[in-house]
C-alpha cells in the first residue's frame, strides 16, 4: 500500500503499475456483474483458478474478475487477453478446454463463439461484436479491464488524474466553470446542467455543505448505475471528490438501493482503499482538502429517488418529499446547502476534468453533450448496457446494437424513462436521442431504462402496470398523487378487464393533466406520462379494448379466450394432465376441449402444446 | 434458515451499544439489523430502540411502516421474491407470479399460515437480461416460465418439509 501525497507520486505509482504489468501477458477477463453471477460466473472464475493452478500456470496467466461488461444476454462472458477472443455463455465444463486449446494453443473453440443473430456471422473477437462496435464507451470503458475491488487497476489506467488536476492545477471556481462549459447535464432524468447546479450550491451561504450521490436507481428496467458502481466504483468516488472540492463540501453521502448488494460491497471496498491511498479523507493528495464519504443503504422506497425525499431518508425520517424552493443547493441535508447528482453524472466528472471541456463537448450534440448509458431490455435480442453518444437514434440502438427483436416479431415501441417516461413508437425511431427531441415526442430521457416492446405487448396493460407501480410507490403526502393515480389506475384496470366505457380515454387525459399540474414532487408530476404517451401513440389500442372488448396482443385475460383447434389436436393429453383448473377434457387420441367456465386463462396449455393446437383469441 | 428467534432485549441493547459512538447513529441501520435478525420488527424492539436512541416512538413507527424493507409481522422462513420490473413483466412475470400465488394460496406480501412461505414482489433487481427473475431464499433463477416456477416451488417446498 502506498500513500499518495502529490501529483508526482500518483504519476510514479501509475508508471510503476504500468511497468510491472506486461501487456502481452495472457490473462482471462471474466465478467462478474450481477447478471453474469446469476448465470454462474463465480464458479467459472473458480474453475479457471483450479485449472491454471493444477497446470502450474497460476503465475503466467492472470485472471481478472471484472464488473459488468454490459452484454448480459450472453453471460457468463469471458474475454481472453491480449488476443481479444470473446466467449459467451461459458460454463464450468468449458474451462479446461479454454485453457488447453485457446490460452495455450491459440485455437478458437467454435461452440463458444458469438453468432450475430442479425447477420448469422460468427464473431471471434470482442471488438468485432456488433453489440460493442457501435457504442462509444466513455464511462463504461474500463469495465472489462479492471478489477473493481483493486484501486491500483483504476490508477494504472489513469484513474484519479482528473482529481489530481483539479486539486493542484485549478481553483474551485475554475472546476465549476469547466463543468459548466463542458455542457454536462444531469443523467438522472431531467437533464439539469450540472455546472449550474454546482455553482448555486457553491455560492449558497454556509460553512457546512454536503454532496450526495443519488444511487437509488429505482426505475424498473434500469441498471446503468448499478453496473457503474459494481464495475468502476472509483470513478464515481473521483467525481464526487472533485465536486466536493469545487463546491466546498467536506462530507458526502452515497444513498444506494439495498437491492444492489454487490454495488454496496464494491463501493465500500473502494472507499476504504481510497482512504488508505490518501485519495479520500484528510489532506487528499497533499492538497489540504478533506472529504469523508458515507454509504447509506436505502430501505426500498421508490420515492426516495426524489431529492428531498432522499435527504429526509438520510436524516432517518420517512421518505416524504417537501415543496421546493428552497432547493437543496440552498437548504438541503440538515438544512445545509447540498448538491445532489446521480451516479452516472458523477462518473462523467473525472472525464470532463481530465480530458478538458473542449474534448468532452465535442461528443454528442450541441445541447446534449457526452454519452448516455441505456439499459436495453425487454423483447430484444441483445439485452444489456449500451453507451452511445447523445444524438444516436433509437433505430441504431434497437437494430444495430440490440440485434433486433427475437423470434422475428415486429417491434411496436420503446418505452423510455420508466414510470416517469413515455413510449416512442417505431415510426419515430430515427429521431436523435437528446433531452429535447424526446420531450417533443412525449417521452423523456429519464435515467436510461429502455424497454423494447414487441407486437405481443399490450400498451394499455403496460400503462396500467406503470400506474399500479406509481400508485403503490406514492408516498401519500399530496392528494393529487395519492388519489389521482388511484382513480387513473381504477379506470385502466377496468379497461383491461373489459369494463371500459366511452369517455374513459378523455377522462384519463383530463386526470393526467391535473395530476401533472398539481402534484408536489416529480413522482406525481410525471406519473401520468406513461398513460398519456400510450394514448397519444396507441389510442386505437385503447379503443379496441373499450369498444370491441378485445386485446389484440392477447395479454388482458378478461378479453381473451383459449380454445383447442380440433384439427391440430392429437389428443396426447399433455395439456389435460397439467391444466391447474382441470378445465380440459377429452378421450385419448381424440381432440380435447376447454371448458370456458373453468378456464383460468393461465396459458399452461399454450406453453405445453407441441402441435400448436391451442389458439388464443 | 433458522427457526424464528424469540425476542431478546439484551441482543438489541448490544446492537445499540455497538452502534453508538459513530458520527451519525442511524435509526434505519439499527432497524435493518433487527429486521435481518428476527425477520420482522417486534413491538418491544421498536420501543426499546426509541427510548435508547431518544427518537420519538411515532417517528420510529413511521419509518418502520413506510419502507418496504421493514415488516411488523414475521416473514416466512422461506421468502420467494418475484421481480415485477418492466423487463421481467414484458417477458411474462405476471404469469409466473400468478402461478406461484395460486400454488401457495397467498397474495404477494402475504405469508402462509404455517409461517413457511412469504411471497414478495420487487420492482427491479437490475438483472433484466435474465427476466423473468425469481429469487427463492436469496438464490436467483432466470428466464422463469410458468412450468419452471412450478418446478422451483416444488423444490423449495420439498426442502421446507425436510427441515
Amino acid at each position: 500500500m502506498t500513500i499518495v501525497r502529490t501529483p508526482e507520486e500518483l504519476e510514479n505509482l501509475k508508471e510503476k503499475l504500468v511497468a510491472s504489468s506486461d501487456p502481452d501477458r495472457p490473462r482471462v477477463s471474466v465478467c462478474c456483474g450481477t447478471g453474469c453471477r446469476v448465470l454462474g460466473s463465480m464458479d467459472v472464475i473458480e474453475a479457471f483458478r483450479t485449472e491454471l493452478g493444477s497446470r502450474g500456470l497460476g503465475n503466467e496467466i492472470g485472471i481478472v474478475g471484472t464488473g459488468c461488461h454490459g452484454f448480459c444476454e450472453k453471460g457468463p462472458v469471458v474475454v481472453l487477453k491480449p488476443s481479444g477472443i470473446f466467449y459467451q455463455r461459458v460454463g464450468v465444463d468449458d474451462v479446461a478446454e479454454i485453457v488447453s486449446e485457446s490460452l495455450l494453443n491459440g485455437a478458437v473453440i467454435d461452440r463458444l463463439i458469438y453468432v450475430d443473430p442479425a447477420s448469422g456471422a460468427r464473431v471471434i473477437y470482442e471488438e468485432d461484436v456488433p453489440f460493442y462496435q457501435k457504442q462509444q464507451r466513455l464511462v463504461l470503458d474500463l469495465n472489462g479491464d479492471i478489477d473493481p475491488t483493486n484501486i491500483e487497476d483504476y490508477i494504472a489506467f489513469g484513474g484519479y488524474y482528473g482529481l489530481s488536476k483539479a486539486l493542484h492545477q485549478m481553483r474551485p471556481e475554475k472546476v465549476v466553470e469547466e463543468v459548466t462549459q463542458s455542457g454536462l447535464r444531469g443523467r438522472g432524468g431531467a437533464g439539469f446542467p450540472a455546472g449550474l447546479k454546482w455553482s448555486l450550491c457553491r455560492e449558497a451561504k454556509g460553512d457546512t455543505k454536503y454532496i450526495i450521490c443519488n444511487a437509488d436507481e429505482g426505475d424498473p428496467g434500469a441498471y446503468m448505475d448499478r453496473s457503474i458502481m459494481e464495475g468502476n466504483p472509483h470513478r464515481v468516488l473521483e467525481g464526487m471528490i472533485i465536486g466536493a472540492y469545487a463546491i466546498g463540501a467536506h462530507e458526502g453521502y452515497v444513498y444506494i438501493r439495498n437491492e444492489y448488494p454487490l454495488a454496496v460491497e464494491n463501493l465500500r471496498i473502494a472507499i476504504t482503499q481510497a482512504e488508505e491511498y490518501g485519495l479520500l479523507g484528510q489532506n487528499i493528495l497533499g492538497s489540504g482538502f478533506d472529504l469523508s464519504i458515507h454509504i447509506r443503504p436505502g430501505s426500498g422506497a421508490f420515492v426516495c429517488g426524489e431529492e428531498t425525499a432522499l435527504m429526509a431518508s438520510i436524516e432517518d425520517r420517512i421518505g416524504e418529499p417537501r415543496p421546493r424552493p428552497p432547493y437543496p443547493a440552498v437548504s438541503g441535508l440538515w438544512g445545509k446547502p447540498t448538491n445532489i447528482n446521480n451516479v452516472e453524472t458523477w462518473a462523467n466528472v473525472p472525464i470532463v476534468i481530465d480530458r478538458g471541456r473542449e474534448a468532452y463537448s465535442q461528443i454528442g450534440t450541441d445541447q446534449s453533450t457526452g454519452t448516455k448509458i441505456f439499459s436495453l431490455v425487454g423483447n430484444i435480442n441483445n439485452t444489456g448496457l449500451v453507451e452511445v453518444p447523445m444524438g444516436a437514434t433509437l433505430s441504431e440502438i434497437v437494430y444495430d446494437i440490440g440485434g433486433g427483436i427475437p423470434a422475428e416479431k415486429d417491434c411496436k415501441a420503446v418505452q423510455l424513462g420508466g414510470p416517469s417516461g413515455g413510449c416512442v413508437p417505431k415510426e419515430h425511431f430515427d429521431v436523435p436521442i437528446d433531452y429535447e427531441s424526446l420531450q417533443e415526442l412525449g417521452a423523456i430521457m429519464g435515467s436510461g431504462g429502455m424497454v423494447v416492446c414487441d407486437e405481443d405487448t399490450c400498451m394499455v396493460e403496460l400503462a396500467r402496470f406503470f400506474m399500479d407501480f406509481v400508485q403503490q410507490e406514492s408516498c401519500g403526502k399530496c392528494v393529487p398523487c395519492r388519489l389521482g393515480t388511484r382513480a387513473m389506475l381504477d379506470v385502466l384496470t377496468g379497461i383491461t378487464r373489459g369494463l371500459g366505457q366511452e369517455g374513459d380515454i378523455e377522462y384519463l387525459e383530463e386526470l393526467g393533466r391535473q395530476i401533472t399540474a398539481s402534484s408536489l414532487c416529480g413522482l406525481g408530476q410525471t406519473a401520468s406520462n406513461p398513460v398519456l404517451s400510450t394514448i397519444r401513440h396507441f389510442r386505437d389500442e385503447y379503443e379496441v379494448h373499450i369498444r370491441d372488448g378485445r386485446c389484440l396482443a392477447h395479454v388482458c385475460k378478461s378479453l381473451i379466450l383459449y380454445s383447442i383447434d380440433a384439427e391440430k389436436c392429437t389428443g396426447c393429453g399433455r395439456c389435460l394432465r397439467k391444466c391447474p383448473a382441470e378445465a380440459i377434457s377429452g378421450a385419448k387420441k381424440e381432440p380435447h376441449v376447454i371448458d370456458q367456465d373453468k378456464c383460468v386463462k393461465c396459458g399452461t396449455c399454450l406453453e405445453l402444446c407441441k402441435f400448436d393446437a391451442v389458439v388464443v383469441e | 434458515m433458522s427457526f424464528q428467534p424469540t425476542f431478546d432485549a439484551s441482543e438489541i441493547e448490544d446492537l445499540l451499544n455497538g452502534k453508538r459512538g459513530g458520527e451519525h447513529p442511524s435509526l434505519m441501520s439499527v432497524l435493518e439489523e433487527v429486521q435481518a435478525r428476527y425477520r420482522y420488527l417486534p413491538q418491544d424492539a421498536l420501543i426499546l430502540i426509541s427510548e435508547s436512541m431518544g427518537v420519538p416512538l411515532s417517528q420510529t413507527y413511521g419509518v418502520a411502516t413506510f419502507y418496504n424493507a421493514f415488516s411488523l409481522k414475521p416473514k416466512g422462513r422461506h421468502v420467494i421474491n418475484v421481480c415485477t420490473g418492466t423487463a421481467c413483466m414484458v417477458r411474462g412475470a405476471k404469469k409466473v407470479l400468478e402461478r406461484i400465488s395460486d400454488r401457495l394460496g397467498i397474495q404477494p406480501g402475504e405469508t402462509t399460515e404455517d409461517g413457511q412461505f412469504t411471497l414478495e414482489t420487487v420492482n427491479c433487481l437490475g438483472a433484466c437480461a435474465l427476466g423473468p427473475v425469481v429469487v427463492a431464499d436469496g438464490a436467483y433463477s432466470g428466464e422463469v416460465t410458468g412450468a419452471k416456477a412450478n418446478a422451483l416451488l416444488s423444490k423449495v417446498m420439498a426442502e421446507a418439509k425436510t427441515v
